[in-house]
């Protein structure tokens, strides 16, 4: 059993509303890799780490789409993987990275 | 049992079996599933105080 | 678009263009003389990084967005400029942890910490008991780091860390560690004792058994869910399985060291020339050394595992730390002294200890010979010292360099003249 973070549930991705409104949170760093992004949480000191330069697209543009869901599609990111983005954004959200936001 | 790192490197085939007295440690995982692991989850976190060489 | 991502580790291992954080040590002086500094701390060093320089490396940090710095030195606090600097970086964007013995937290700089949502503090104990924490730490300096924490414990700053350089004599100490912890509202924070410093001499004596070390991963796995560890031991990943982190060397990958006066190590454990990347003074600052130095471009090269690749562990410790192996005179392609299969143990045998690199530098309080002259194995007691806030006089005129065109020329007593001698006069 070889974490390469600390133990985390999964955040379950049945639960995260692709159709709601989502911002990244105040309090984030973002710093784009070249695999993707470094995020830092200066509140809760949390590191998150992007692995994928679409999924830094989606959270970045996440504050200027009417939902998480337009985010993915302007992102490029088609039918097949759109589950793994959703859990992306769940872990996301779990860990304060993204919050919601009162839909524009 | 070899008795120096050179030895080691001289018979690469044999598994690494440690001091008689060790526990008995558990086996990592075979190569492959971090991968597969690493490949659903787009997204990792660890705590700032995560990474050797800081105070 | 195929979603593939690979292990988060090997894009590390390559190296990031800048840090994630990284420790910075402001200053070599100390009010304390713990046997086991890594720093090999005690006296400043004339040559010291002055504020305006200081100010200068925040800026470079800010740009490369390095999000957090762990300042420590020495004793930070005593440099008059202190403050001044950690609300430069936390003003900037760099987040500030500074790891103190306690010397300055009075409660009404505890207060203020407690308001900043930026600043985070450690306090260093390495004894739940006086006992044990003053043998390695000196007199009263058990005392000295539990009024700190009750300075801060009252001024509500909840989650300051307690960090504890885990040894022989207080593996036993885990649950009593938990238990301040928990009475402070602080977080435990355990890291690995390293033969770096002034460890070098200890470390013999002061490293964990191997029984010690199987009880400190147990210990972890199952009551560590709240404990920090700075991923120092990764070393042990091989007993089944790494513990919370990225469980790998991060030096000159993704964190380093800046130390008192400008120069670049690739981890604070490793203060030696080998390990020396280059200097924030030269033309293109912290930032060319970060990404273009030859020590760290080695470093983000592939690593041959060498002769532990054969080993089934390899995987989860990756040879574990290269400073252990280093001044315990391990070469670095092979086990780390600690090795969990016991092959440390094995290398060790073989090697002539008086042969094992000397960390370069020395900044000890002075009652003993040079270091030069110093018996390989020899050692240190903790100088007792007084508790309290040292007369700020000598240390001003240094930090500002106002040198009076005396330059001394090794590490600076209180006096600014020490080791001044004048001709026809004893020392």
């Amino acid at each position: 059993m070889r974490a390469q973070s600390a133990p985390q549930q999964l955040a379950p991705a049945a639960e995260f509303d692709l159709d709601a409104s989502w911002r990244l949170h105040p309090q984030v760093s973002v710093r784009p890799e070249r695999f993707g992004a470094l995020l830092y949480h200066f509140g809760t000191r949390r590191l998150s780490f992007l692995k994928s330069p679409a999924l830094l697209t989606v959270v970045t543009s996440l504050a200027a789409e009417p939902t998480a869901r337009a985010a993915c599609v302007n992102a490029g990111i088609g039918p097949a993987e759109l589950p793994a983005y959703r859990q992306a954004l769940a872990t996301l959200a779990a860990s304060q990275m993204i919050c919601g936001r009162t839909a524009s | 049992m070899p008795d120096n790192a050179t030895e080691l490197l001289e018979r690469p085939s044999q598994e690494c079996t440690g001091p008689q007295s060790a526990a008995d440690y558990a086996d990592p995982e075979p190569a492959g599933t971090e991968e597969v692991i690493a490949a659903d989850t787009l997204v990792e976190e660890i705590s700032i105080d995560g990474m050797c060489g800081v105070y | 678009m195929t979603v593939t991502a690979a292990p988060l580790v090997e894009e590390f291992r390559y190296g990031l263009d800048a840090p994630i954080c990284l420790t910075w040590e402001l200053t070599y002086a100390c009010n304390l003389s713990c046997v086991h500094c890594l720093s090999s701390s005690g006296r400043r060093d004339p040559a010291e990084l002055s504020t305006a320089e200081c100010k200068r490396v925040i800026d470079e940090l800010e740009r490369m967005q390095v999000f957090y710095v762990n300042i420590g030195g020495g004793e930070p606090t005593v440099r008059p400029d202190f403050w001044e600097l950690v609300d430069y970086a936390t003003a900037h964007h760099v987040g500030v942890k500074f790891s103190t013995n306690g010397l300055r937290i009075t409660p009404g700089v505890a207060r203020k910490l407690a308001a900043s949502d930026y600043i985070d503090v450690q306090i260093s104990l390495d004894g739940a008991t006086a006992e044990v924490n003053d043998a390695l730490r000196g007199p009263g300096s058990f005392g000295l780091a539990l009024r700190a924490m009750r300075n801060l414990a009252d001024a509500g700053f909840a989650g300051f860390k307690i960090s504890v350089v885990m040894t022989r004599h207080n593996i036993g100490q885990l649950d009593a560690f938990k238990t301040i912890a928990d009475q402070f509202g602080a977080q435990l924070r355990i890291t690995r004792l390293r033969p770096s410093g002034r460890g070098a001499d200890v470390w013999d004596e002061l490293h964990p058994s191997a029984g010690q070390q199987r009880e400190l991963y147990d210990w972890l796995v199952a009551h560590g869910e709240n404990v920090l560890t700075g991923d120092s031991f990764f070393h042990l990943a091989g007993y089944g399985g790494g513990l919370p982190g990225l469980n790998m060397c991060g030096a000159g990958r993704v964190v380093c060291l800046i130390d008192p006066v400008g120069d670049v190590y690739a981890c604070p454990f490793a203060i030696h020339d080998a390990f020396l990347a280059g200097n924030v003074r030269g033309g293109g600052g912290f930032a060319e050394v970060w990404r273009s130095s030859e020590l760290f471009t080695g470093l983000r090269q592939p690593q041959s595992g060498g002769a532990c690749t054969s080993c089934s562990a390899f995987d989860a410790c990756q040879g574990g730390c290269m400073a252990a192996k280093f001044f315990t005179g391990l070469p670095l392609d092979g086990p780390d002294p600690e090795c969990v299969r016991g092959f440390g143990e094995q290398a060790l045998a073989a090697v002539d200890a008086a042969g094992a690199p000397r960390p370069s530098g020395d900044h000890s309080h002075r009652r003993a010979p040079a270091s030069g002259a110093r018996a390989v194995g020899q050692r240190r007691e903790p100088v007792p010292v007084s508790i309290g806030p040292r007369p700020a006089d000598g240390d001003e005129a240094i930090v500002a360099g106002q040198s009076s065109g005396i330059m001394p020329d090794r590490a600076c007593d209180q006096n600014p003249l020490a080791g001044f001698r004048l001709p026809a006069t004893a020392g």
